[in-house]
């Protein structure tokens, strides 16, 4: 049999793979991303339907919601966020080990939404750095699931242990590979009875 | 006992009594408020406290006002007391000796209008954190809020900012007569959403 282009049949197929250690890595990392379900308000309901069967984020790895800031990788800010509460999410997330990802679900997480107060910060951006911003008042399930995958493709695009050698990417917190991405949750597709 | 059978022997009464459907209020001297409480409670049956509000009323002397709010539920009445207090001296006495539930409301009443209560036994802010420097239901406070700090040393949350109102970004206007226009979002800059919209 001819060899095709690295692919080599006497070594590859039944038990062995070929690839770059930072796909492997980041294949793994998008695929069990542990949410931290930072509920804050009504986003959150929209947040535990995404975790139902009807939407069911299973599907993507991110179904095991941990409250324990050691053991998860992505905290999604889901409600308004006070100025009183933003101490406690900034020590949260400071607890969460590296690599972490924050999506802001919702327009009181991304801006404040309606809250024009002197009590709601305007935007977790304030203190986090978040990597998917999420719009709707509250989103659907539909949008935070592809915020979610808008998240997993970003993941996907860093370099997980080259990047660790040459610094670039070592912190994907903030800056990550591809800046933020926002997601528009405002139209939720149209259902056909 | 009805409402207006408490009141007639009511200590510390200032003025007519005002009633308005069904709902009676009478002023309350300054200085005889828990006097006039325990009367209320211990013998007109008063027996639950159900708020205590402050009111700013901006621009009048005196200029604030506690409200108390009480409830017999022996003889399912309501009676509303109240109390002025002058701005140079935002002193009243605390009912948390009469009434428990009077110390969070208390405390709330302190938080919002910096109004002070003697003899509370833990009066701190409520609602917003330790150290803020403004009490935000004033009516000269500004409802997007003032500069302060965020004093949170350990985790460095950021510092507070006054919220960005009329022609900021996402801020939609009020009057238009449609909600098309006074959607922000379909306007690219702040800029062009007042200019459509003059």
């Amino acid at each position: 049999m001819k060899t095709i282009a690295g692919f080599d049949p006497k070594i590859e197929g039944r038990d062995v793979i070929v690839t770059r250690v930072d796909a492997a890595v980041d294949w793994c990392r998008k695929n069990s991303c542990w949410p931290l379900p930072m509920g804050l308000a009504c986003c959150a309901i929209e947040l535990m339907a995404a975790g139902a069967s009807r939407f069911d984020i299973a599907r993507f790895g991110a179904e095991v919601m941990r409250f324990s800031p050691r053991q998860s990788d992505l905290m999604i800010v889901a409600g308004t966020c006070t100025y009183k509460m933003a101490g406690a999410v900034k020590r949260v997330w400071d607890q969460m080990a590296t690599p972490k990802w924050c999506i802001a679900m919702g327009a009181c997480a991304s801006s404040g939404g309606m809250y024009r107060s002197y009590a709601v910060v305007q935007g977790v951006d304030r203190f986090l750095p978040v990597d998917v911003y999420i719009s709707g008042c509250p989103p659907r399930p539909e949008a935070l699931l592809e915020g979610f995958i808008a998240l997993q493709r970003k993941i996907a695009a860093q370099k997980a242990i080259a990047g660790m050698r040459t610094g670039e990417d070592s912190a994907p917190t903030a800056a990550g590979v591809t800046g933020p991405i926002i997601v528009r949750g405002e139209y939720a597709p149209k259902v056909k009875e | 006992m009805t409402p207006q059978q408490a009141i007639e022997k009511l200590p510390g009464r200032v003025g007519e009594a005002v009633e308005f459907r069904g709902e009676v209020t009478m002023f309350v001297e300054r200085a005889k408020i828990v006097e006039a409480c325990r009367y209320l409670k211990q013998e007109c049956g008063f027996d639950m406290l159900t708020d205590i509000a402050g009111v700013d009323n901006y621009g009048v002397h005196p200029r604030y006002e506690v409200v108390y709010h009480l409830y017999s539920m022996a003889n399912r009445c309501w009676l509303r007391l109240k109390v002025s207090v002058p701005e140079d001296d935002m002193l009243v006495d605390t009912v948390t000796g009469i009434w428990r539930t009077a110390d969070w409301h208390e405390r709330e009443a302190f938080d919002m209008y910096g109004i002070r209560f003697r003899n509370h036994p833990n009066l701190k802010r409520i609602l917003m954190w330790e150290g803020y420097p403004y009490y935000p239901l004033r009516k000269d406070f500004p409802l997007a809020g003032m500069d302060a700090e965020l004093r949170d040393a350990e985790t460095g949350a950021g510092k507070v900012e006054a919220a960005p109102m009329l022609g900021g970004p996402f801020v939609a206007g009020s009057g238009e007569r449609t909600a098309v226009r006074r959607e922000p979002r379909q306007y690219d800059t702040a800029a062009e959403q007042q200019d459509k919209l003059k």
